[in-house]
């Protein structure tokens, strides 16, 4: 009998045999050097800069590529594999290109219980995304499944990239939203 | 740059009668106002700072006595009493001087939990003042505020608050003359519900995958970079200057024996008025679903309540009586772990509800231990296959079968945690998961709980 599995996990950090895809640059801008020097300053110790390096990383390279985990480790004196261990363990680090918005959408219990699965249905087929499938055609876009947000009475929500959370959202609000993001009224992811 | 919250907050933080002697405001003064964070109110509309310079006046084990006076238990899920937890930081000793730190829990990720986030959105120098009397009582060098990554404004708003406190010598070199030096640093986590345990938490901090560690050396002898630390929760932390203010003896005169304070419940899923209530502890669950919050939101019946955040084995109508503090839902069968009560109504799939559970746990598994890397999955597996229509009537037998191969038998408690709903669920609704298996969908007829859109 063939039972259905349930699907991958869409934002494991690679699938077996997937290559991380490159990005543009390989270093640093200098100005990030100089902040994440300045991070590692505050700590007790060095290493424990890797989590804010690699969102540095992540703003300055657009996503956490092999290349920006390198810069990452070169930057701190850190090995490179402590810094991909850390990476990827982390969901926040994108190893892949995103959209310049990121709808990250909650559908945890409470959530569920108030709509989210159609939420995010409704999300995906307005933006022309999967969950965790990167970013539409017009690299607008690209969503992402969320696990609780903190946002449990007042849901459906989502976070548009690293913004104030979006709450209650019915379609009126979904609507407004998207076009608030094409208006430019909510950050670029990055930025 | 900053990016304080402009939008609205449409949460609801009071109901009637909050703020009177019966239901004392002590943690949400101020909640949903969004002016209401600067130093400034916080000091003349909330007697700000009042609590930090009294504990700096006192010998720091007599704060730490007044805080085991007044009986208060960690808000952040185990429950344990605060005043004990500090008193087993080491001391210096005359050849030792150590260096000490205090780590405030503010990775809020237990779904159904919201309350740490309002809590630092409009009352962020509550925490700072908290952290400050628990630093002089623990005589601690530096403090951490774990702050999970998705709330960057909050991040953002903490650091300024914590500028304006060390303007005005709350912080830094010889606070308010006593010679003491004290910082604090908020760390921006990344996206791991496991962060939210403290051994992981402090791995975390440290700059590693947030994976738990082995217990002991507990963290108050060996904690981040390998100095002894004692973590606590925002709510618990936030509570501390009340306590100052008022004396431990007078918190404890709130809630019930061993039990003592008010705490920050949460209500979401199928409720009339979702939102936060701090309550005394020890109020009957039904009276807070149904007097407070104003009962079922689709007017349905409610047939099941999850009483203190996800990882809560689930409660049936018989429990709806329990009281809400920490030995009564524990004597229950359960446990008011973060304090999030989640209702959910007699058209919900409980063969859904129990699948996004476990999915979520076979997600956030660290991957460390075999049991729960892998029973997590195995359960989502089977579950998912019932859901699917595809399941066999053994496969109950094999779910009930898992369980006891994980609880106890991890590193951490996240393993424990991702079987208190299955076991639950399965015992309470076990007709619901029949008739899924006999019949190839669901006995009810609620709005579906998960998303068919491929992926995840
Ligand atoms: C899987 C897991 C997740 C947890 N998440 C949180 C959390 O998000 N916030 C929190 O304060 N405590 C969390 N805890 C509890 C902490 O380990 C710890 O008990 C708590 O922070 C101690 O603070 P308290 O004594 O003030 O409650 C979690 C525990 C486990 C096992
Ligand atoms: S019980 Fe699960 S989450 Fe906890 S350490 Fe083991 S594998 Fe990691
Ligand atoms: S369950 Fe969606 S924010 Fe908590």
């Amino acid at each position: 009998m063939n039972h259905p599995l349930p699907p991958e996990t869409a934002d494991h950090a690679l699938a077996t045999g997937e290559r991380l895809p490159k990005s543009e640059r390989t270093e640093f801008s200098p100005e990030a050097i100089a902040e994440i020097q300045a991070i590692a300053a505050k700590y007790p110790d060095k290493l424990a800069a890797t989590l804010p390096a690699l969102y540095v990383a992540q703003r300055d390279f657009g996503f956490v590529s092999l290349d920006a985990m390198k810069a990452v480790a070169r930057a701190l004196s850190i090995p490179e594999g402590h810094v991909f261990g850390v990476a990827s363990f982390y969901t926040l680090y994108q190893k892949k290109p995103v959209g310049k918005f990121h709808l990250q959408v909650c559908t945890n219990i409470s959530c569920a219980l108030n709509g989210s699965a159609e939420f995010l249905e409704k999300v995906c087929k307005k933006t022309g995304c999967k969950p965790g499938g990167g970013p539409s055609p017009d690299g607008m876009w690209s969503v992402e499944e969320a696990e609780c947000l903190a946002s449990c009475a007042s849901g459906p929500c989502m976070q548009v990239n690293t913004d104030v959370y979006d709450e209650n959202i019915d379609d009126a609000k979904l609507n407004e939203i998207l076009q608030a993001c094409e208006r430019g009224e909510y950050r670029e992811w990055g930025l | 740059m900053t990016n304080f919250r402009t939008k609205p907050d449409h949460q609801r933080y009071t109901f009637e009668g909050f703020g009177s002697d019966k239901y004392p405001n002590l943690m949400l003064r101020g909640a949903g106002d969004l002016n209401n964070w600067p130093m400034a109110v916080y000091i003349s509309k909330h007697e700000g700072y009042v609590a930090a310079k009294k504990a700096l006046q006192m010998e720091p084990v007599a704060v730490t006595e007044e805080v085991k006076t007044s009986g208060i238990r960690g808000r952040g899920g185990a429950g344990f009493p605060a005043g004990l937890k500090w008193s087993f930081m080491p001391k210096d000793t005359p050849e030792r001087k150590l260096t000490r730190y205090v780590v405030c829990n503010a990775d809020e990720g237990e779904p159904g939990t919201f309350k740490d986030r309002a809590i630092m959105e409009y009352n962020p120098h509550q925490v700072i003042e908290g952290m400050i009397i628990a630093a002089w009582a623990m005589q601690c060098k530096m403090g951490f505020i774990y702050v999970r990554g998705e709330f960057l404004w909050l991040i953002e708003k903490l650091e300024h608050a914590i500028q304006e406190a060390k303007e005005a010598g709350f912080l830094g070199k010889d606070i308010q003359g006593t010679g003491w030096d004290f910082d604090l640093l908020v760390h921006r986590g990344a996206g791991a519900y496991i962060c939210g345990e403290e051994t992981a938490l402090l791995n975390s901090l440290e700059g590693r995958r947030g994976e738990p560690r082995v217990k002991p050396p507990f963290p108050a002898v060996k904690g981040a970079f390998g100095q002894p630390t004692t973590i606590n929760n925002v709510e618990t932390l936030a509570a501390v200057p009340a306590i100052l203010r008022m004396g431990g003896a007078e918190f404890a005169k709130i809630g019930r024996p061993k039990n003592t304070g008010t705490r920050v419940f949460g209500l979401s899923g199928h409720v009339k008025r979702p939102g936060l209530y701090e309550l005394p502890l020890g109020l009957p669950l039904d009276f807070i679903m149904n007097d407070l919050a104003g009962g079922s939101s689709t007017g349905k019946k409610i047939k099941a309540v999850i009483p203190g955040g996800a990882s809560a084995p689930v409660f049936s109508e018989k429990e709806f009586g329990t009281l809400m503090d920490f030995d009564s839902v524990r004597d229950a069968g359960s446990m008011a772990g973060s304090g999030g009560i989640i209702m959910l109504d007699e058209d919900t799939c409980m063969v859904q509800a129990c699948l996004r559970l476990i999915r979520f746990y076979a997600h956030e598994s660290c991957g460390q231990c075999t049991p729960c890397r892998e029973g997590c999955n195995w359960m989502e597996m089977i579950l998912h296959r019932i859901e699917h229509g595809q399941g066999r009537m053994e496969d109950l037998d094999l779910l009930a079968s898992i369980t006891p191969n994980i609880a106890g038998k991890t590193l951490c408690p996240l393993g424990d945690a991702a079987c208190g709903p299955m076991d639950s669920m399965l015992q309470k609704f076990r007709p619901e998961f029949e008739h899924h298996i006999t019949h190839k969908t669901c006995m009810v007829k609620g709005p579906r709980l998960l998303a068919n859109v491929g992926g995840h």
